[in-house]
């Protein structure tokens, strides 16, 4: 087939229609959901003193943390998707959780402490998390990958490491209303260390399949 | 050039908005620029320059299948060249050469530079021989026989409909199979 064959061809199937990807995301993760929620309600559930424990800022900051990590990190993903977008100017928005926890761990270390550090930062439920975290990302990474299959990102393990952070950022989000370790040291360190796990397998998994 | 690349963004607008024949005049503009830029790349790596054209189908269909990521507010012609430089790229990659390609290599191009297509379009055409036979049949009718979708539809007795969706089905999978070759 020669190329003017081809444009032909090309130029025929203009009628097609694809959704943007920002749809697909959407669905992708939408239908993603509830896989990851299934494994939160069959073994973790809302820890019992949810009530009281939204009076403590330290619990109620674990979520703007780990939103504000999820939520940057779809719209980077989402902007990367077009083949000439560039991670400068925007790389800035992950810093959010970073200063957020910044500013926890800097207003804990004010307080009197109720507890020693060491015992504020290895938690109760440090193996927990570690394992938690990346199984309910786990829906939510393949849902976020299939999603940004249908961009061209140009950089495709960034991009994949993109929907791990993301993944990992709506995994914790759920998994922040079960752990009672609310100390912002806890999670500065085992969070950052499941999502770190999850983008990796992100970064790998994407730069096989979000070439295009 | 800055003429040119507002020529093209018009013609992707129209064409993002429905019009077939400015969608082709559009690819067919493209197409030269594409191909000088995709010989200079062959050249740079050190290979024969008569693969340029299966490089050019390659950036073509890609253009086409994810032309929906063009954000219709930006210029065309930057969206163009990232997925040709990256097209290029794989394209070097699996020759077995990591080579660098530079933006300018497309935006260079001068207007008087209009290299003729060269024979050599195998990779299309053997991965074409590969795709479900009602695929290449429509494929094959609509591309080379020149047909319309209409009579493409007589002819095999189908509706239109399943000739667009075999049309469809057809150039992305060929798409994935030069990919993953």
């Amino acid at each position: 087939m020669d190329t003017d064959q081809l444009i032909r061809s090309l130029a025929a199937d203009n009628t097609h229609r694809a959704p943007r990807v920002g749809a697909m995301l959407t669905m992708a993760l939408l239908v993603a959901a509830p896989l990851s929620i299934l494994i939160f309600v069959t073994f973790l559930g809302v820890r019992p003193d949810v009530m009281s424990a939204m009076h403590n800022p330290f619990f109620d900051m674990k979520f703007a943390v780990t939103l504000s990590l999820a939520i940057p990190a779809i719209i980077i993903s989402l902007h990367l998707s077009r083949p000439e977008a560039l991670m400068r100017g925007w790389g800035w928005l992950l810093l959010l959780p970073v200063g957020l926890l910044a500013v926890a761990i800097g207003s804990e270390a004010m307080m009197a402490p109720a507890m020693p550090m060491t015992m504020r930062l290895v938690g109760k439920n440090s193996r927990w998390c570690m394992l938690a975290i990346p199984a309910m990302s786990l829906p939510l990474l393949a849902g976020a990958l299939f999603g940004l299959r249908h961009g061209a990102p140009s950089r495709p393990a960034l991009a994949g490491a993109l929907a791990g952070l993301l993944s990992a950022g709506l995994a914790a989000t759920l998994y922040a209303s079960h752990c009672t370790d609310d100390s912002p040291l806890f999670v500065a360190t085992w969070y950052t260390l499941a999502t770190a796990l999850v983008t990796a397998i992100g970064a790998v998994v994407g730069s096989k399949v979000l070439r295009y | 050039m800055r003429g040119r690349e507002d020529e093209w963004t018009g013609l992707m607008r129209s064409a993002m908005a429905g019009d077939d024949a400015a969608y082709h005049r559009l690819l067919r503009a493209v197409t030269p620029v594409l191909r000088a830029a995709a010989r200079r790349g062959l050249a740079r790596a050190g290979q024969p320059p008569d693969q340029a054209e299966d490089i050019v189908q390659e950036i073509l269909l890609a253009v086409h299948l994810k032309r929906h990521t063009w954000d219709s507010e930006a210029p065309f012609a930057p969206w163009l060249f990232a997925i040709a430089r990256n097209k290029l790229i794989d394209a070097l990659r699996r020759r077995g050469r990591r080579v660098f390609v530079n933006i300018e290599d497309f935006a260079e191009t001068l207007p008087g530079e209009t290299p003729q297509e060269t024979a050599s379009t195998g990779e299309v055409t053997a991965q074409l021989n590969t795709l479900p036979q009602r695929q290449r049949d429509v494929l094959q009718s609509i591309a080379v026989d020149s047909a319309s979708i209409k009579d493409t539809a007589t002819k095999f007795s189908m509706s239109e409909g399943a000739v667009r969706v075999a049309l469809h089905r057809g150039l992305a999978a060929l798409t994935a199979k030069l990919r993953d070759h």
